[in-house]
């Protein structure tokens, strides 16, 4: 019996309630919270580490034998997963010590940081539907508060949005999960994976399979359910977009491809044609919003639409290769994208506006910031030493072999744009004549610098170290594309 | 013109210690019977809600003077504190023990930790409800 699942989803529920009783000391606050999450990445690693070594790891909670208990499955993706939301979390904790105001930080900020950290670590880890529902709610509540705390009046509103649509999509995930149930009478997820299987292919299984692209769609900005997305995002301070960029649609992603490789594996012509121009629509539309905008924060957020389509585009394609391709640029883009909207946080704090035609010459005064968004853009549009490279060249060349030329051709021209619109940001920004800016004096760009940095320098060892963490990434695509490993490590038959 | 709420507020003192009671009885009975944390913790914040109407927030905080935020914390840590308590024992989280023990008054009786967990419950409900009451009676 190894305890050790458990910890990745103990540790912030710990910190989180500890830290309700010091909502008055700052300075406490942010001691707690950047020790329980160091305390996170050690356990995360650790986690990982043992997944790796003895293969998938499962606790039956309460001591209930698998079907009939909830069961926490840790297989190499989740831990994966898990890994970089606990050093995603780490970062922008620190990040927030100098960026959040004080007014911020008494209300709460820090709990429902942690609480934040607990869903999503939680979904990752759930190894029943229901369970993961909860799991989405724990992590879709933190999320409203973290929007809305502070009070301005564009959170106000976008708030309102983005609770409205949340609250639907979670209704819709109720209901997907009724249809499920009465279907199969099970909830564990392997369970249902057995079940599906004996039943074979039918039609309302098709339909129930939809229904869930649907939901987690709208979770994870799937077109044409993107549409709250941009102007959700564009509310929050610094640190929460980057905490909400990099790892809420991740959940929705990881959510589709759980149920699309475990659940769903019957009628794939139907349901993963579906998905892959559901993907390549996506791409398309984030890549129009991409170039379209000189709104700095614009830019980067219709660039996790692009993502998203491009991690859904290996997801459809299922075969071993493409999954692999997929799981690497997961990993890579939730890095990334914290990256950048850490660095465009440092940017608006020091000019004051988030608008690039009002700005320039920021290398002349900060060269260190340039650089590192020079190397973070890079390494967004995939170029070779970085880290989204082998993602996108598996992806691509898995399309290739498909035979599916139109939609590996969009895949590979995305890049250009995203490339395209990564150096608009950098040429308006930092190039051209310096400015001077009211508050720049003030700003504590070191270190700011210090989170967006570390991630920068992950992205390059991920790049870097790509044949190294190849059997990592392997072992949890060989999970995803066999369902048998995990059903047989959750049922143990 | 001060108003004169004699008859609700003798009505509320002897009404609250019944509501107060009943949630109790009904806190413990959730085992065996319908009831339960939810349910308890919700109708003791009725029991105070009624104070609230009868009285106002001032005098009500002065005779019960917690911080509801803290008592979430508090029975989140009982929650947490139950579930993790089976690791301890290298038993999976949320694993639950009982003993049969004889009690002066109530005879054999089971004691299970579900109860403390469900006094974690019984303390969040009760935290947020008064929370979002006094937060939505305080604001101006």
């Amino acid at each position: 019996m190894n305890s050790l699942i458990v910890l990745p989803l103990l540790i912030p529920l710990f910190t989180g309630t500890i830290l309700i009783f010091f909502a008055k000391n700052t300075l406490t606050q942010r001691w707690i919270s950047a020790a329980g999450s160091i305390l996170m990445i050690i356990v995360s690693l650790w986690l990982a580490a043992t997944v790796y070594n003895e293969g998938i790891q499962t606790m039956n909670l309460g001591n209930w034998e698998a079907p009939f208990g909830i069961t926490l499955v840790s297989d190499m993706l989740s831990a994966l997963l898990v890994v970089t939301t606990s050093l995603i979390g780490f970062v922008c904790l620190l990040y927030s010590f100098r960026y959040i105001e004080k007014e911020r930080e008494e209300h709460f900020y820090y709990p429902v940081f942690f609480f934040l950290l607990l869903g999503i670590n939680g979904a990752f880890t759930t190894g029943d539907i229901f369970n993961l529902f909860v799991f989405f709610e724990v992590m879709l509540m933190s999320s409203y508060v973290l929007l809305v705390l502070g009070g301005t009046k564009i959170q106000l509103r976008e708030t309102i949005k983005y609770l409205l649509v949340n609250v639907i999509a979670s209704a819709l995930f109720v209901i997907a999960v009724g249809y499920l149930y009465s279907v199969v009478g099970s909830l564990n997820m392997a369970h249902i994976s057995v079940r599906l299987a004996e039943m074979g292919q039918s039609g309302i299984i098709t339909v129930i399979a939809v229904l869930f692209l649907i939901v987690f769609g709208a979770k994870g900005a799937l077109f044409p359910l993107y549409f709250w997305l941009p102007g959700s995002y564009y509310a929050p301070p610094a640190p929460v977009l980057a905490m909400f960029g990099a790892l809420l649609t991740k959940v929705g992603i990881y959510s589709i491809a759980r149920t699309y490789t475990l659940l769903f594996n019957q009628d794939v012509g139907f349901t993963h044609g579906l998905l892959e121009v559901l993907a390549i629509l996506t791409i398309i539309v984030g890549v129009i919003g991409a170039i379209a905008f000189s709104d700095i924060k614009k830019i980067i957020i219709y660039n996790i639409i692009v993502a998203v389509g491009v991690i859904l585009f290996g997801v459809a394609t299922f075969t071993q290769e493409s999954l692999a391709g997929s799981i690497f640029y997961i990993i890579h883009d939730m890095n990334i994208k914290a990256a950048l909207f850490l660095l465009i946080g440092i940017v608006i704090k020091i000019t004051g506006t988030s608008d690039m035609t009002k700005m320039g010459g920021l290398i002349h005064r900060f060269p260190a910031l340039a650089w590192t968004f020079f190397i973070a853009a890079a390494a967004l549009a995939g170029i070779p030493p970085l880290s989204g490279f082998p993602g996108k060249v598996l992806i691509i060349s898995s399309g290739f072999a498909n035979g599916n030329y139109w939609g590996a051709a969009v895949v590979l021209l995305s890049s250009l744009f995203v490339l395209f619109s990564a150096m608009k940001i950098f040429m308006n920004v930092f190039w051209g004549k310096p400015e001077t800016y009211a508050n720049q004096e003030k700003v504590p760009v070191k270190w700011l610098l210090a989170s967006p940095a570390i991630l920068t320098v992950f992205a390059v060892l991920f790049g870097f170290g790509t044949e190294a963490l190849y059997p990592v990434i392997m072992n949890a695509a060989e999970t995803l594309s066999n369902p048998e490993i995990y059903i047989n490590a959750v049922l143990k038959e | 013109m001060k108003t004169n709420n004699l008859i609700l507020q003798t009505a509320t003192k002897i009404l609250l210690f019944v509501i107060v009671l009943f949630s109790i009885y009904m806190f413990f009975a959730g085992h065996y019977e319908p009831g339960g944390g939810f349910i308890g913790g919700l109708m003791t914040s009725g029991a105070i809600v009624l104070l609230l109407i009868a009285y106002d927030i001032k005098t009500v905080s002065k005779a019960l003077p917690f911080d509801y935020k803290k008592v979430v914390g508090v029975g989140l840590l009982f929650a947490t504190g139950t579930a993790a308590g089976g690791l301890l024992f290298g038993k999976p989280l949320l694993t639950h023990w009982f003993t049969y023990v004889d009690l002066p008054l109530l005879g054999k009786t089971s004691l299970h930790t579900a109860v403390l967990f469900d006094i974690g419950v019984y303390l969040v409900v009760i935290g947020t409800t008064m929370t979002i009451i006094q937060t939505i009676g305080e604001s101006e």
